[in-house]
């Protein structure tokens, strides 16, 4: 079996980023990817702020054309899942489902995953109505009601998306006011179809077959509220994927991978990028340059050993 | 298109899915959908591999939206398997092909 070089555990853009800098290095480097090429960048409808694509590009095409600037330098990409890692040899292992693959070297960058709300009907109405992907199923909501639940930049861009379909946008958040950039708010607070739950949280989705209400509940005056609704969209934040190195890595105390300033992690050889590494910003910009920085830093690393 | 997933529409759904004596499952897509475009591979793999035990069709919801709404798919990609006219078994969303089987492994084996 061939050891290689470098490991590459995701393929959204800071492992694809990694992946065109270390094949284009020479490297021999394999990327494993338990999903979608692209990840959370490949479900966005429009990305704005990546420079280089003056008029903004979808996130699917990003993934697609970052993806084919990495394959024409060599890079492999196998689609599997880790099952799990072992970091203390040498030649550090990763068992996907169909066996282990080796390298010399790994870099991490599994990014975040959107969290559930957790209420009652929230698993059951999934594909019924409930979604997490607003690019996916807006369209199977035209002339519908929709519910957005969450106060960020995910669920207010989405909210705005899903109001070019919905007869209606309705955004529950658990606050007074938006933690959205403000170019958003101003475009969400003038946008007719949309209109705002403050202060309230969701306690569970209602519906027989498919999702027909909302209960809600105001955080401040403890009232519950019932609201009518085909679909809900929960853009509630992110949970990191790093349940799988947990016992080989050091993480924070909510997950994310601790990292030094050249992107180490605690165990040797192993380097984290992108959204899954302790950082404040979450962007498809800093990812990509997490990238770059890791595959700069493994070099030198297997250059010393 | 592999030669093991043909495409189904709303004309001959009937014909071809409802009808059908072996059982069939049907991968509920669009082209604007990136998760639908990740699945497509996995389907294809799993087709060429248990093609003799249950059919693999596909259905663009975009041009079927009758299909589509009869089934209330209002998720993409979802997988609904038919078995005597029927739908029996239903999932959603992209994932790797081993859980992709294992939604699928009492009718695979």
């Amino acid at each position: 079996m061939t050891n290689h070089d470098l490991l590459i555990i995701g393929g959204g853009p800071a492992g694809l980023a990694a992946g065109l800098y270390a094949a284009r290095a020479r490297l021999s480097v394999l990327l494993i990817e338990k999903e979608m090429v692209g990840g959370q960048m490949a479900t966005t409808e429009l990305i704005e702020n990546y420079p280089g694509f003056s008029e903004g590009s979808s996130g699917v095409e990003l993934a697609e054309k970052m993806r084919e600037q990495a394959e024409r330098f060599g890079l492999r990409i196998e689609l599997d899942e880790v099952m799990s890692v072992d970091f203390t040899r040498p030649e550090m292992a990763v068992t996907l489902g169909d066996g282990e693959r080796t390298g010399r070297a790994a870099i991490i960058a599994t990014g975040r995953r959107p969290q559930l709300l957790g209420v009652p009907g929230e698993i059951e109405l999934r594909g019924r109505g409930v979604s997490y992907c607003a690019t996916c199923d807006g369209p199977f909501f035209r002339d519908k009601r929709i519910v957005v639940v969450g106060g960020g930049n995910s669920a207010i861009e989405e909210a705005l998306y899903l109001s070019r379909f919905a007869s209606e946008v309705v955004v529950v958040h658990r606050r007074d006011k938006l933690r959205a950039d403000r170019v958003l708010q101003e475009r969400s607070f003038n946008n007719k179809k949309m209109r705002f739950v403050w202060d309230s949280v969701v306690t569970s989705i209602e519906g027989d077959g498919k999702v027909e209400a909302l209960a809600v509940r105001n955080v401040k005056t403890g009232k519950t509220a019932s609201i009518a609704t085909d679909g809900v969209f929960v853009y509630v934040g992110n949970l990191p994927n790093t349940e799988v190195f947990k016992d080989e890595i050091e993480l924070d105390e909510r997950g994310y991978v601790i990292v030094d300033p050249e992107l180490a992690t605690s165990a040797r050889g192993v380097f984290a990028a992108g959204d899954v590494r302790v950082g404040p910003a979450k962007q498809v910009a800093t990812a990509v340059g997490d990238g770059a920085l890791a595959v700069i830093s493994a070099e030198r690393y297997l250059e010393n050993v | 298109m592999s030669e093991n997933v043909f495409e189904v529409s709303d004309g001959d759904f009937e014909a071809k899915v409802i009808k059908s004596s072996k059982p069939a499952l049907v991968d509920f897509w669009a082209p604007w959908c990136g998760p639908c475009r990740v699945a497509s591979p996995v389907v294809e793999q799993v087709a060429s591999e248990h093609h003799d035990k249950m059919l693999f069709a596909k259905l663009n919801v975009d041009e079927n939206p009758k299909t589509a709404a009869e089934f209330e798919v209002l998720s993409i990609p979802t997988f609904i398997l038919f078995e005597k006219g029927k739908p029996v078994k239903r999932f959603v969303g992209a994932m790797p092909k081993d859980r992709f089987v294992a939604e699928l492994k009492t009718w695979l084996g």
